[in-house]
């Protein structure tokens, strides 16, 4: 099987590998998958006051693909809305990393992450804006 | 060739399981019977007939010198997985009548699983033994799992994965206790242990051409003869090797599979020896470069060629994407296709997370002690790179407990 050059650049060099603290409050943590499948995914947002995601951290435990999916996504998602990071398809992601048919499940999971990082901001912040009122 | 000449499209083989190269002796004994000594075996009125059929004698000859058998009692197969069905089926369709019980283990090859489940099917019961966390049978189990129903028991010798090697003395002393018969498939041990077919009483037992520095496509099927074992062929035909297996014999294949027995029974002690050196040299420079891994199966009962390790936090399929100059195998290369982890892993009790974290490495003939120390610093390069991405790595050493965390399972 042989791989496309984008995503064994991504696994060689993964971008904005790294942790962000899950208690800071412009945070979301998205963390998907399951160690006995064989994928975990962690993608790490912090979110401006206006709602723009500045910066993305992964980790993830998994195949080439899996890795290189989340180094992806990371970038994709800087600099976008909340809104327009969740509409981040997998089969974009697939398509850009020319996933084979059995790696697909991969590019699923990032989406799943970027999913679950925003919910996780979400609930952060409306907890905190009840607080607030 | 030293170490630095290894690349991706020129990676270091460490996958003896899978396969071995073929020994350059071998393919220079056989070279003669595609041309000029082209005969068939069978042909018995010319000389071009009788050339061949001694070639194919004399291999007969030294295949059984390896374990200790009587050339009378070889039949030649395409390999291991054919002389394995017809061992099962071939001696279930004889006696099947008066017996209908098979016991075997839940670690085997699928091509006895298999041909087990297709047995089941024509109305057969089997016993699947399980295994210890060490990956051996445990002798009680099998004592217990004999009735007077039961016709034959098959036991691996060598696991493929793991390297672990069954009691085989105990297993065949047992069987003859209880008159039962006793089938091996020895495909990954022939060659690199000492096998007996007497001292171990062993009735059956399989042999692989290409697990031993042999051609692939030729294989054998030991049947004893005193007591004699009995089978209905699975290929008929001719009549051919006793009537058991039809179809003209490759004389090529034969003559190299016998070629390869004969180096093996000369060379095989002193390089066990050495691989035995290598073995504890790659694990133990593993273990010096890289925390938390674990070895899987027995160290002691194993053969020298083979180490299963998990490397913890960091997945398989992943860590071979990054050591591409390395030929190793993520579990059994037969199901690596599948996403699932090992069936063998998992019968040990190794935890499914950290089977999907193991690697086979398998050495052999032509391996060094410089690929051994290159083997070392790649992967534990590698491991280490790859813990640094592992979010399951960075809880370990918070403290936090993997179990604790309520995963989707997907």
């Amino acid at each position: 099987m042989a791989y496309s050059k984008e995503l064994i650049d991504h696994y060689e060099n993964p971008r904005n590998v790294g942790s962000m603290d899950e208690k800071d409050g412009d945070t979301g943590t998205g963390l998907v998958g399951a160690p006995a499948c064989g994928d975990v995914m962690k993608l790490q947002i912090k979110v401006s006051a206006d709602g723009i995601i500045e910066d993305a951290k992964f980790k993830t435990f998994g195949c080439g693909s899996a890795i290189a999916s989340s180094s992806l996504v990371t970038e994709w998602v800087k600099g976008k809305t909340l809104d327009e990071a969740t509409d981040i398809k997998n089969t974009d992601i697939a398509e850009e990393l020319a996933l084979p048919p059995v790696k697909i499940h991969c590019s699923i999971l990032a989406e799943d992450a970027i999913k679950a990082a925003v919910e996780d901001y979400k609930e952060k912040t409306s907890v905190k804006d009840d607080a607030a009122e | 060739m030293t170490a630095t000449h290894w690349t991706q499209n020129n990676p270091l083989y460490l996958d003896y399981q899978a396969t071995t190269p073929t020994d350059k002796r071998v393919v220079e004994a056989m070279a003669p019977y595609w041309t000029e000594k082209f005969g068939n075996p069978h042909s018995r009125n010319h000389h071009f007939g009788w050339e061949a059929e001694d070639a194919v004698e004399i291999a007969r000859e030294h295949v059984s010198q390896l374990i200790g058998a009587s050339p009378k009692e070889v039949i030649f197969t395409s390999g291991a997985t054919e002389a394995n069905n017809l061992a099962l089926k071939g001696v279930a369709k004889f006696y099947g009548d008066k017996k209908n019980h098979i016991i075997t283990c839940v670690t085997e090859h699928k091509c006895v699983l298999e041909t087990c489940r297709a047995l089941q099917q024509d109305g057969f019961d089997v016993t699947y033994l399980h295994v210890k966390e060490n990956g051996l049978i445990d002798l009680d189990d099998l004592k217990a799992a004999i009735t007077d129903k039961t016709l034959i028991v098959s036991i691996m010798a060598v696991n493929n994965e793991i390297g672990v090697i069954q009691p085989l003395k105990e297993i065949g002393q047992i069987c003859r206790d209880n008159k039962v018969f006793f089938h091996t498939d020895a495909a990954q041990a022939v060659g690199k242990i000492t096998l007996d077919v007497e001292d171990m009483n062993i009735d059956l037992m399989s042999i692989s051409g290409h697990k031993m520095y042999g051609p692939m496509g030729i294989g054998a099927l030991f049947v004893r003869r005193r007591p004699r074992v009995r089978l209905v062929p699975l290929i008929h035909g001719g009549g051919q090797e006793r009537g058991m297996r039809s179809g003209t014999l490759p004389t090529p294949l034969v003559v190299g599979f016998g070629k390869a027995c004969e180096i093996a029974l000369k060379e095989m002690g002193a390089e066990a020896a050495r691989l035995r050196g290598f073995q504890e040299r790659l694990f133990e420079g593993l273990k010096e470069r890289i925390p938390e891994i674990y070895l899987n199966g027995d160290l002691e009962s194993r053969i020298p060629g083979n180490l299963n390790i998990s490397f913890s936090y960091v997945e398989g399929e992943g860590l071979m994407m990054g050591i591409k100059d390395l030929g190793v195998s993520s579990g059994s290369a037969c199901t690596s296709a599948s996403l699932e982890p090992s069936y063998v892993l998992r019968a040990l009790g190794v935890e499914e997370e950290l089977a999907h974290t193991s690697l086979r490495l398998g050495l052999g003939r032509f391996t060094t002690e410089d690929d051994i120390d290159y083997a070392i610093e790649r992967i534990s390069k590698e491991v280490n790179r790859l813990r640094e991405l592992s979010p399951l790595w960075d809880m370990a050493q918070a403290g936090v407990d993997i179990k604790s965390i309520k995963w989707a399972e997907h």
